[in-house]
């Protein structure tokens, strides 16, 4: 049984942003100061009430979501299902080329529709500080929230690569023009970093389909299909393994894994804030969503093949990304952001351990930890938001003592500290929990080195804690962050502050307490993907002989 | 009462805390003094709750009985009481949790409960006027929901999620005066030190789990009593039990593992006493326990060995200290060590006995040194006296006469702990000793060293401690600030006389030298050991009844007869007793000999042997060691990371980069200049010629006229 | 000998010769529009020869007619242009009319 709900709910996830946009670029711009001020208030909050119709159409679908159905390889036990021909004609040199818009949800992308809907809608308070070119900005915001949207339902691969580049001019254009000192820098190298991996992804594509004869994900998942003679047909060949290795490879830029890493600490450092919440919070998501939902099912065979590089590839990411975090202390700009980049990094590790553990708590705990990444590095970078759009600058040698003076801020900030060392009651600690639990079995010794990371995290995460809110507040802060009083009425938080941490608060302890809900959606998934790749992969052997 | 109300009341023991972390944290401002009245409360009724249970367990007998309830499978047995139910589920695999009470738990129940009731009332007084009072009150619930946490915790999970909040909830209250820098260092310290052992405790439970698929106590020592092993191996079994262990290590600030408490007592005064004297720092003790059944008898060596060690270690460092609560804090570690190593050496019973009693005593240490601490520091206060170290127990002296009470409940309790008889602290003590004393009667060899280790730790407890006692309360006055203290009210007295009477034996053994005689160890039966025999020492093979089990067996049955090791300890009991008392006598008297008749003069002596003064008083350069190897180390390697990412990986990103440019710059010179320079030359040539025929445009119409005729004339000759 | 086709055709080839020379030759423009005129002008005896002398008949007329009709609108052109060219330049002689080449 399929759920429906009589309208086409995913196009309209999707593209709801779009009609945002739309609506944003005609709202007119007054020429004086006040109706400026008045057209970017209303700009504002379009964008609001669409991310957060948005979040309520996400909501509808995790409510009636069926826990039951698989997805994963069979069209029919997928979700909300919208299936159209897209293009369909024959091309002169190439051939037939039929492109379908088939877009659905099972529980490898369930969380990651929510965690988009979540991270958009609470990512649109920071940017309220945005003063530059509203308009633009808005618009941009939410056609890259449309593209995020897109990648997370499209189940053509022809389709998610258009929402994959999609996503990307948005982006370049958010951290090219709003973003900080070495704005065009940052763009470029994120833009031209991604753009290399969207070309592997593009080459392999083109293969898959001129071995399978369509571009549904679904269908090339299935050896069945493949032509005899095609490039791809067969198991265990070269070309499977160098198509697979160039895939992951593409989504591996945008994890990012060690070494494909250094786009994003400079991207990060320049973004604004809420650029810097959605890049971290759904963005890298992308990446090991598409080896979840492409790589890894389309070449089963060569993810056994690699199976303990990908694993070597997520330890390295854990222990390095948090090593360079901690370095941050000593090393650069003592940037607060760039400590969270590396943070990035190292947690992003952990998804890649646990997908290479091939185990359902691996695998489960991987899912886990991409949704839970994103609620708490979106936390942590608001967090830096917040001292930022005070105090102007991010150095954390420059703070000092701002427990007391911003005590409520502290009490939120920690829960998201503690969440990213991976505090139990808090959501962090379950999927790295399961994660490790799951990655024990399949690589023992790796685990254990991967281990380092949960000391190494805490150390860098407690330094900077001590460095920025416990001590001697210094003498410079020593007054009210905004003289006037307009646009930060007293020390602490303000309302729109709050609108954006605490839902996320919320969320982190609700699901360190109680993982269920989430857990519950991937469960009958993550169990089918452990399935279907069981006989090409090596596991852990408790349970796989029971 | 039924098994399922006790297993209630002990879910409800194990939030109302939080109820009064949750109350105290939001509506704490608003409350002002009234959150620690609603903080105390609480803590009151968890404290009768946690007796009721206490009562209900210990001394009823419960018939097996399995229930099964909204998903909550209620196991009962007269043993343990304990439920289970699936928190995380994946389908095909399952990660089930719950709690139980078995008698260990019912007592650390109480002993939790009271002394954090106590400390709750003590702290009303010692944090009066602090700014965030309601803050730490909050802290002090979180932190005993989470103690009550690991005590009822019946799977390894609930164990290591408790852990890490007693864990977090340390810190926050070492770091609770975060504006001072040592505070939080200290505090970040005694964290990522947990966290290392922690890690250890963490590689264990993936290994039980890869191992039996399950992380509850009874299915993992129901599979090793039915012979798997993990890995296939014992000697990894071994090593899960030492990995496990290792968090034990970390929390009960064992060797090496040790240097995050001494600087613990930055936190506030009843904050040592209740987390890092009696309760948190017991847990390491306590999870030993729990998972006594699993060590094989190399991992019970290594154990008794680390204890050992630490026993001598920090007595050894006590011995020089000046600061008050880092005397208590060196002593701490040192008795920790004992408890350690009674479970090591297979006297689990009076491991735990130890535990109870000391956390009775100590926390009373500490409360006193917060009595004097906070007279001390109103005192300097009083005077306007900025310099004084209120800690130091060289600016003490004298403080008998101005503070009797707390002196004589201190008096009270160091005789406690040093061992003196009619007091707790010799009954469970000696029976350490002889356990260790029979250990190595069975075990020979360089295990002697391990009672020798105990005898003298007992012996320079005893010293150190009535050197803090003579020097910070007896003679004369050595201060202003000193003269100036006066004793302080009822509210920090009362937890003081609750625990100092708890100190005596009455309360666990009729017979003053003997605890076999009393309740307690009829409560505690050490449990059976669950790993194939030949991995056990032999000597603790059950052909008879353990030492504990004896009082259990029914009277009646005439022949009981022992194991090797119960009946060494019962030999053992008068020889370590008599050992113990002569020793502990010695440490006395050379104690009042140095400081109070000053027979003795400590100083020339130390003179002596300047080098053992410093490796004493430097605490054996563990905190220098650990800062030049393993902080400097990770720190210098996060940093060459750093550097390395920035240099080398993005350099290289950079210098793809750079090349590509160069590469494209490249290309576009030789477009611009080869290939456009091509297509330039033919213009230019085409324009050359253009400007040879211009020569013939004279724009004059009548030229034109006069060359279309000659073209039509050469056109007309062409065709005929 | 009777006067045929021939004579006519060198009567305008001679007329037309004239006609040329006019035009390259004469710096006056009314005198090159003359010239224009004579080239029309033997244009139209062979028309008209033709029509007579071969079977061009009827139509070798009407195009005789056209080239007059043409050629008076032609001069009434040309007459404008020349007069403008005078207002511009205050003289009519063609050889110093020589903007064209620019």
């Amino acid at each position: 049984m399929q759920s429906s709900l009589g309208f086409p709910i995913l196009t309209w996830i999707t593209f709801l942003p779009i009609i945002g946009m739309l609506l944003v670029l005609l709202v007119p711009v007054g020429k004086d100061e006040k109706s400026r001020e008045v057209s970017h208030i209303l700009m504002r909050w379009i964008t609001v009430g669409i991310t957060f119709i948005q979040l309520i159409l996400a909501l509808v679908i995790f409510i009636n979501y069926n826990r039951i159905l698989p997805g994963v390889n069979d069209v029919s036990s997928f979700q909300f299902v919208e299936r159209l021909t897209w293009i369909d004609a024959n091309f002169p040199l190439i051939g037939h080329i039929k492109i379908e818009y088939l877009l659905g949800i099972d529980g490898l992308s369930a969380p990651m529709v929510l965690l988009t809907a979540i991270v958009c809608f609470v990512a649109v308070f920071p940017s309220f500080i945005i003063e530059k070119a509203v308009k633009g900005y808005f618009a941009m915001y939410l056609l890259l929230d449309t593209g995020m949207m897109g990648v997370f339902v499209a189940l053509d691969f022809f389709l998610f690569y258009v929402f994959w580049e999609l996503m990307l001019l948005p982006m370049y254009f958010l951290i090219g023009i709003w973003g900080g000192p070495r704005k065009e820098y940052a763009a470029i190298k994120f833009f031209i970093y991604t753009l290399v991996g969207s070309v592997f992804m593009l080459l392999v594509m083109i293969g898959l389909y001129y071995s399978v004869g369509s571009f549904s994900i679904l269908d090339m998942i299935n050896p069945a299909n493949y032509k005899p003679d095609s490039i791809f047909a067969g198991f265990h060949t070269t070309i499977r393994y160098i198509a697979f290795m160039a895939l992951f490879i593409g989504f591996a830029i945008k994890v990012p894994s060690v070494p494909f890493h250094t786009w994003l600490p400079d991207a990060h450092v320049e973004a604004p804030t809420p650029i810097s919440v959605i890049l971290a919070g759904v963005l890298l998501k992308m990446g090991t969503y598409g080896m979840i939902r492409i790589a890894f099912p389309i070449f089963p065979d060569a993810v056994g093949y690699f199976q303990s590089l990908i694993a070597w590839v997520g330890m390295i990411s854990i222990v390095y990304g948090a090593l360079c975090a901690l370095g941050q202390h000593k090393v650069g700009q003592r940037d607060f952001k760039k400590l969270i980049a590396y943070s990035s990094v190292s947690h992003m590790g952990y998804v890649v351990l646990g997908l290479a553990s091939m185990r359902p708590e691996g695998i489960s705990g991987a899912i886990f930890q991409m949704f839970n990444h994103g609620t708490i590095t979106s936390m942590l970078f608001m967090i830096v938001g917040v001292i930022y759009d005070r105090a102007h600058t991010r150095g954390l040698d420059e703070f000092g003592g701002l427990a007391n003076k911003m005590p409520v801020y502290t009490g939120i900030m920690m829960v998201a500290f503690f969440a990213a060392i991976g505090l139990p009651g808090l959501s962090g600690f379950i999927s790295e929990a399961m994660v490790f639990l799951g990655a024990f079995n399949t690589y023992p010794y790796l685990t254990m080195v991967s281990g380092l990371g949960i000391i190494l995290g805490a150390a860098y995460m407690l330094w900077a804690l001590q460095k920025v809110f416990f001590g001697k507040l210094p003498e410079r802060w020593n007054r009210p962050w905004d003289p006037t009083g307009k646009k930060f009425p007293g020390d602490d938080l303000i309302a729109r502050e709050y609108a954006a941490l605490v839902p996320l608060a919320i969320i982190i302890i609700y699901l360190g307490v109680y993982p269920a809900p989430m857990l519950d959606l991937m469960n009958s998934s993550v169990t089918h993907f452990v399935e279907l790749m069981k006989p090409y992969v090596l596991i852990g052997n408790f349970l796989s002989g029971m | 009462m039924s098994g399922e109300s006790i297993l209630y009341i002990g879910i409800a023991i194990l939030l109302l805390p939080i109820l009064s972390f949750v109350i105290n944290i939001f509506f704490g401002k608003n409350l002002g003094c009234l959150s620690s009245v609603v903080a105390t409360s609480i803590l009151g009724i968890v404290l009768l709750l946690s007796i009721l249970v206490f009562y209900n367990k210990v001394f009823h007998h419960f018939e097996n009985k399995v229930v099964l309830s909204n998903n909550f499978l209620f196991e009962i047995s007269d043993k343990i009481l304990q439920f289970k139910f699936t928190w995380i589920d994946l389908q095909t695999v399952s990660l089930k949790v719950g709690i139980g009470i078995d008698n260990l738990a019912a007592i650390m129940l109480v002993v939790v409960a009271l002394i954090s009731f106590l400390v709750h009332l003590f702290s009303i007084e010692y944090m009066a006027g602090d700014p965030r009072f309601s803050r730490y009150f909050a802290y002090l619930g979180l932190f005993t929901f989470s103690m009550n946490g690991i005590v009822l915790a019946n799977n390894f999970l609930f164990m290591y999620i408790f852990w890490e909040l007693v864990g977090i909830s340390s810190y926050l209250l070492i770091g609770f005066w975060y504006e001072k820098k040592s505070a939080s260092d200290a505090g970040k310290k005694a964290f990522l030190v947990n966290r290392v052992g922690d890690l250890g405790f963490f590689i264990g439970i993936m290994i039980l789990y890869f191992s039996y698929g399950s992380l509850l106590f009874d299915d993992i020592f129901n599979k090793i009593g039915q012979g798997v092993l993990p890995f296939g191996s014992e000697n990894i079994l071994t090593l899960a039990g030492i990995f496990v262990f290792c968090g034990a290590i970390g929390k009960s600030a064992q060797f090496p593992l040790h240097v995050w408490l001494p600087d613990a007592m930055e936190g506030p005064t009843p904050v040592s006493a209740l987390i890092h004297a009696a309760t948190m720092v017991a847990a390491g003790v306590y999870l030993t326990a729990r998972v006594f059944a699993m060590f094989t008898a190399s991992a019970l060596s290594f154990i008794a060995t680390i204890g050992a060690i630490t026993a001598f270690l920090a007595a050894t460092i006590a011995l020089t200290q000046v600061d008050f609560k880092r005397v208590l804090a060196y002593s701490t570690v040192s008795q920790l060590g004992y408890m350690i190593m009674s479970l090591g050496v297979g006297a689990y019973t009076m491991g735990f006995f130890h535990l109870v009693t000391h956390a009775w005593f100590k926390a009373a240490l500490f409360l006193a040194s917060g009595s004097v601490i906070h007279e001390m520091h109103h005192a300097a206060h009083h005077l306007g006296d900025h310099h004084t170290d209120p800690q130091d127990i060289r600016n003490m002296g004298g403080l008998r006469k101005t503070m009797p009470w707390t002196y004589r409940t201190f008096l009270m309790v160091t005789l406690a702990i040093s061992g003196v008889p009619l007091t707790s602290g010799f009954l469970s003590k000696d029976g350490i000793l002889a356990g260790t004393l029979a250990y190595a009667q069975l075990t020979g060899g360089w295990h002697w060293l391990i009672p020798i280790a105990g005898f003298g730790a007992a012996g320079l407890t005893a010293f150190y401690m009535f050197r803090l006692l003579i020097i910070s309360f007896q003679g004369e006055h050595k201060t202003e600030v000193a003269k100036h203290t006066k004793e302080n009210n009822w509210i920090i007295l009362l937890p003081l006389f609750i625990l100092s009477i708890l100190s005596f034996w009455f309360f666990y053994s009729p017979n003053p030298f003997d605890a076999n005689a009393g309740w307690f160890t009829k409560a505690i039966v050490q449990p059976k050991s669950v790993v194939p025999e030949h991995m056990q020492w032999e000597f603790l093979l059950i052909n008879g009844y353990t030492h504990t089990e004896v009082n259990t067996v029914p009277q009646s049955s005439e022949h009981i007869s022992l194991n090797e090791f119960a009946e060494a300890m019962h030999h053992a009991h008068y020889p370590a007793m008599f050992l113990s008392l002569a020793i502990a006598g010695i440490g006395i008297l050379f104690s009042f000999l140095f400081y109070q008749f000053k027979i003795l003069n400590p100083d020339s002596i130390l003179r002596q042997f300047p080098f053992l003064y410093k490796l004493s008083f430097r605490k054996w350069y563990f905190d220098e060691i650990y800062n030049a190897t393993v902080v400097a180390g990770t720190v210098g390697l996060a940093k060459i990371s750093a550097l390395f990412d920035l240099k080398v990986i993005d350099g290289l990103v950079n210098g793809c980069a750079w090349f590509t440019r160069q590469f494209g710059y490249f290309i576009g010179h030789f477009d611009n200049i080869v290939i456009d320079g091509l297509v330039n030359f033919l213009a230019n040539i085409t324009g050359f010629f253009g400007s040879l025929v211009r020569y013939l445009q004279t724009g004059k119409v009548q030229t034109y006229v006069a060359f279309a005729v000659f073209g039509l004339i050469l056109l007309i000759y062409y065709i005929f | 000998m009777g006067i045929g086709l021939s004579h006519y055709l060198i009567l305008s080839a001679i007329l037309f010769g004239l006609g040329i020379f006019a035009i390259v030759t004469r710096k006056n423009a009314v005198l090159v529009l003359m010239g224009i005129e004579l080239v029309l002008n033997s244009a139209n005896i062979n028309f008209i020869s033709f029509a007579k002398f071969n079977n061009l008949n009827i139509d070798g007329h009407i195009a005789a007619i056209f080239v007059i009709m043409l050629a008076a609108i032609e001069v009434a052109v040309a007459l404008a242009i020349v007069l403008n060219i005078y207002q511009n330049y205050k003289h009519i002689n063609v050889d110093e009319i020589d903007s064209l080449k620019d």
